[in-house]
């Protein structure tokens, strides 16, 4: 049975890590080769680099760091941040990652999901959808939420699907840094109207709402962040709950 | 020493690497002269299994690879490319593994691509020496190898049950991506380099 997987997801600015990961033996919080290889150590399914600062000019330095992760890693990573054509996603290929994740570039430019999936498969295209309620319907938003769009948000991801993503990213900007669980409603809805795997994001809090969404969504993963970098929540320890209740993981 | 079959299929920088990791060495092979310098040999292949067969064709190292007694290991792509035939481009194969390569079958409910961890059970074939039966590996693919019993060493299910792993003599493949497998994949690596026959 395929395994419901736990992502960390990791910030990057000029090639280092950053938002104060606390792991106690890390000699360096900043170093994502050490980072990475601790939570595959922990048994993280996969990653997420989040290139939070990716221009132009500093695209270099983007590159450098996938290739120290990818020969260091033996699970696998998905890059996303800054990605607006094939060329930056080949040089990201060629560099070890396994997957880009696009967002507003798709937005913008939705022929670069199909560019994408033709030149390199769909199970290399990540599409990252952020997600705001507004007068009671899901809209797509831009820039971290701040910047709302006209589409709505399930209508985007089935145009995503059709146009050859290989997965979505689902995180609802409502939840996001509430600690007060996922929004399990909406994964559900997609969860079910797509036939590509959905990654829960956004409101992760306590090992329950991992179970929660688990339990109550057909999502297949779920990405977190900060509970994983200060370690309050353990990854062995969230998969043995999860085991508990007969949800299929890794371990 | 390992060769690494070099046709174009696809990123091995992964693979590469995890070699490295390894203290397994390895090099490329472009040619037929190559091909018989290395003890063991890795086809590796990502994406489209028709057009790699076109790649490796323009190589002319098809009659040659079939020919091969030493051990040889194909990965994902690789692997298909060991069988007679994919639905994926309607594609002749090398046929040196008399088994098809078909499309996950998106009736059954289940989502294509089939990506992620999946455990396989394994027969205690010496390519999974030291790897417990019902591990997890990382699979990413939307076309399967159908199981066929004489030939399989490996299997999981998605909606039915696969062929994770097959082999036929000197020829073993694998659906999943042991470069990304974490420690069992590994082992799995470590294994085929010490493969003996």
């Amino acid at each position: 049975m395929l395994s419901k997987r736990i992502i960390p997801c990791l910030d990057v600015k000029d090639g280092r890590t950053v938002k104060g990961v606390n792991f106690v033996d890390l000699k360096d919080a900043g170093d994502p080769v050490e980072l990475a290889w601790q939570y595959a150590e922990q048994g993280a399914d996969e990653l997420v680099f989040l290139d939070i600062t990716a221009t132009h000019e500093r695209r270099g330095t983007t590159i450098e760091m996938v290739k120290s992760v990818a020969r260091q890693l033996n699970i696998p990573f998905t890059i996303g941040g800054g990605i607006t054509s094939v060329a930056d996603a080949e040089a990201l290929l060629n560099a070890g990652a396994d997957k880009i994740s696009i967002n507003s570039a798709a937005v913008r430019n939705p022929q670069l999901i199909e560019d994408l999936a033709k030149a390199f498969g769909v199970q290399f295209v990540v599409v990252a959808v952020d997600t705001k309620l507004v007068d009671g319907h899901n809209m797509v938003h831009l820039n971290g939420g701040r910047l709302i769009t006209e589409l709505e948000t399930e209508h985007w991801i089935l145009q995503a699907t059709n146009l050859g993503a290989g997965e979505i990213l689902l995180t609802s900007m409502d939840h996001d840094g509430t600690k007060n669980g996922f929004d399990c409603k909406l994964l559900d809805t997609i969860a079910r109207s797509v036939n590509i795997p959905v990654i829960a994001s956004g409101g992760a809090g306590k090992v329950e709402h991992f179970t929660e969404v688990f339990l109550e969504t057909g999502v297949d993963a779920a990405l977190a962040a900060s509970v994983f970098h200060f370690s309050e929540i353990p990854i062995p320890f969230l998969k043995q709950e999860l085991k508990k209740h007969n949800i299929p993981v890794r371990l | 020493m390992i060769g690494i079959v070099n046709y174009g299929a696809g990123n091995i920088f992964s693979l590469t690497s995890a070699l490295e990791r390894l203290n397994i060495p390895f090099n490329m092979v472009n040619t037929e002269v190559e091909l018989n310098q290395y003890s063991h040999i890795i086809i590796p292949g990502v994406g489209h299994a028709g057009a790699a067969m076109r790649k490796l064709e323009q190589t002319g190292l098809v009659a040659p690879i079939i020919a091969l007694k030493k051990p040889v290991l194909g990965i994902c792509v690789g692997m298909q490319l060991l069988t007679e035939h994919s639905e994926e481009g309607d594609a002749t194969l090398m046929g040196i593994i008399p088994v098809k390569t078909k499309l996950f079958n998106k009736a059954q409910g289940i989502k294509i691509p089939h990506m992620g961890w999946n455990d396989i059970d394994h027969k205690n074939n010496s390519l999974f020496e030291g790897v417990r039966s019902g591990t997890q590996f990382y699979f990413v693919h939307s076309y399967f190898i159908e199981y066929n019993a004489t030939f399989d060493i490996a299997t999981a299910n998605y909606g039915m049950p696969f062929s994770a792993a097959v082999q036929k003599d000197n020829f073993y493949g694998v659906q999943f991506h042991p470069e990304k497998s974490g420690a069992a994949g590994e082992r799995l690596l470590k294994n085929f380099s010490n493969l003996k026959l």
